[in-house]
């Protein structure tokens, strides 16, 4: 049986360190992504950069599906909930987040109904509960949510609820990855693979970072010992001039990930053409919607969407946040006009965001991250 | 959201496959387990499984389940707010 302390042993810790040291060539600079907020967190509550050499920077990546939905898509479903007969249902995660005018926080202190659930499920109770209404999901997440909203269509379907809709803003990850790639203003190393998204689409998807850009990747489980061991194997790869795929979290992600829940996606959605993420800007075929099969549940066919674009506020930096390009606290607001109680940015909003990550936990680190970051 | 909460399945749903009573952090609910199951192995009582918004997205073992679940502790609010939904939810 293996305990958490073997998750979190300081010995451990420290001769992972050592080999991590040993693996850096020396005077080169190393910088790794972590693609998913979860690492980021993991990263600041632990301070594992005092674990790792001064040439080994890690930069937070886009993989809070919170943070990326863009101010204009809020509006839209603000808008959608103003409707009279309407019952928008919601993540907490999202009731926060400021769109053009206001959240849904607002919204709903200025009458519109707008409930908190727990999952799309629960939505659809809601909807057999309340005939007479019009009940609208509002979905947000990467592959590790869209299977449940891809689900709860598929049931809806089976039982006929006619009231039920889904607006769908769930997004995928690699078209963001690869986006990322592309933009010249950031040179990466290598990435450490979001180990959530990944029990739903395995490690195979990130096939093209190796091949096509010629970066390894290591798919990594949360524990301070998983992202350390992660790091590890990452500088093992470049040192053997390696650039593939690697599994550390294979105690949860399946290679080829869960079939299934990639069965449900396929049959109720499709790729977008193009859409808007908050700071990235638009990324094409990055994002699912219903298809035509399921209009009568897809939320953008049931209602007239206003469609306006937001541009992001001139103040807030999320778009260079997200890409890694700014540490969270080089942005003009942070810890001033944006924190977590008032947020100007979505960064700030999840606690998966990296600027409520390292406002909540990563100050003691600062000092130390600074002198990477000036190196 | 985003967090995969470990829960051990405690009863299976009669008449319904797809549902499973789970015991997630003291709480018990109802969890859809419909993505689970066929040729990957299906699950029974006593299986953990990380529960993503309703629905078992994978099957974990034991002690990746007591990990996950310290790992989760240590989030404070996030995890609170969490299990806050968790307790309000009842699917069916
Ligand atoms: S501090 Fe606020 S505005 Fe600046 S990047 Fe972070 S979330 Fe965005």
């Amino acid at each position: 049986m293996r305990f958490v302390e073997e998750y979190r042993d300081a010995n451990r810790a420290r001769a992972l360190a050592e080999q991590i040291a040993a693996l850096c060539e020396p005077g080169r600079q190393y910088k790794f992504m972590e693609v998913c907020g979860g690492h980021t967190h993991t990263i600041y509550k632990h301070g594992l950069l005092d674990h790792l050499p001064e040439s080994v920077t890690l930069v937070h990546g886009p993989g809070c599906p919170v943070c990326v939905i863009p101010m204009g898509r809020v509006d839209d479903a603000i808008a959608i909930a103003r409707q009279p007969d309407v019952i928008m249902t919601s993540f907490g995660d999202m009731m926060r987040v400021p769109g053009g005018s206001g959240s849904f926080l607002d919204a709903k202190a200025a009458g519109a109904d707008i409930r908190m659930v727990y999952s799309p499920l629960d939505a659809l109770k809601i909807a057999r509960q309340n005939p007479d209404r019009r009940v609208v999901f509002m979905g947000i997440g990467f592959e590790t949510t869209a299977p449940s909203t891809a689900m709860t269509v598929l049931r809806a379907a089976a039982e006929g609820v006619r009231n039920f809709s889904v607006f769908c803003n769930h997004v995928t990850i690699l078209p963001a990855i690869k986006a990322i790639l592309d933009s010249p203003d950031l040179r990466l190393d290598g990435f450490l693979g979001p180990g959530h998204v990944s029990t739903v689409i395995g490690c195979r998807p990130y096939g093209f970072i190796a091949r096509d850009y010629h970066r390894p990747v290591v798919v990594s489980g949360f524990e301070p010992l998983d992202v350390l061991q992660s790091v590890h194997m990452l500088l093992t790869q470049l040192a053997q001039g390696r650039c593939e795929v690697e599994n550390q979290y294979t105690r949860v992600v399946p290679w080829n990930g869960n079939p299934r829940a990639l069965e449900a996606i396929n049959r109720t959605m499709e790729l977008r053409p193009y859409f808007e993420w908050r700071g990235l800007g638009f990324i094409s075929h990055s994002a699912l919607r219903l298809r035509e099969e399921y209009a009568a549940f897809d939320a953008e066919r049931i209602f007239q969407i206003p469609g306006v674009r937001v541009a992001d506020p001139k103040a807030c930096q999320c778009g260079e946040v997200l890409k890694g390009v700014l540490k969270p606290w080089e942005c003009k607001v942070f810890g001033t006009a944006c924190t977590p109680e008032t947020p100007i940015g979505t960064c700030m909003v999840s606690s998966e965001g990296a600027c409520a990550a390292y406002y909540n936990f990563g100050r003691f680190t600062r000092r130390r991250t600074e002198e990477v970051t000036r190196a | 959201m985003c967090l995969g909460i470990p829960g051990e399945i405690v009863a299976l749903v009669p008449d319904r496959a797809d549902l499973a009573m789970v015991e997630i952090a003291g709480v018990r609910r109802a969890v859809n387990i419909g993505l689970l199951g066929g040729p990957a192995g299906g699950v029974g009582v006593g299986d953990w499984v990380l529960v993503h918004v309703g629905f078992a997205m994978s099957k974990i073992d034991e002690a990746e389940a007591a990990a996950t679940l310290a790992l989760l502790r240590g989030l404070g609010e996030a995890y609170t707010d969490e299990l806050n939904a968790l307790a309000g939810s009842d699917i069916t």
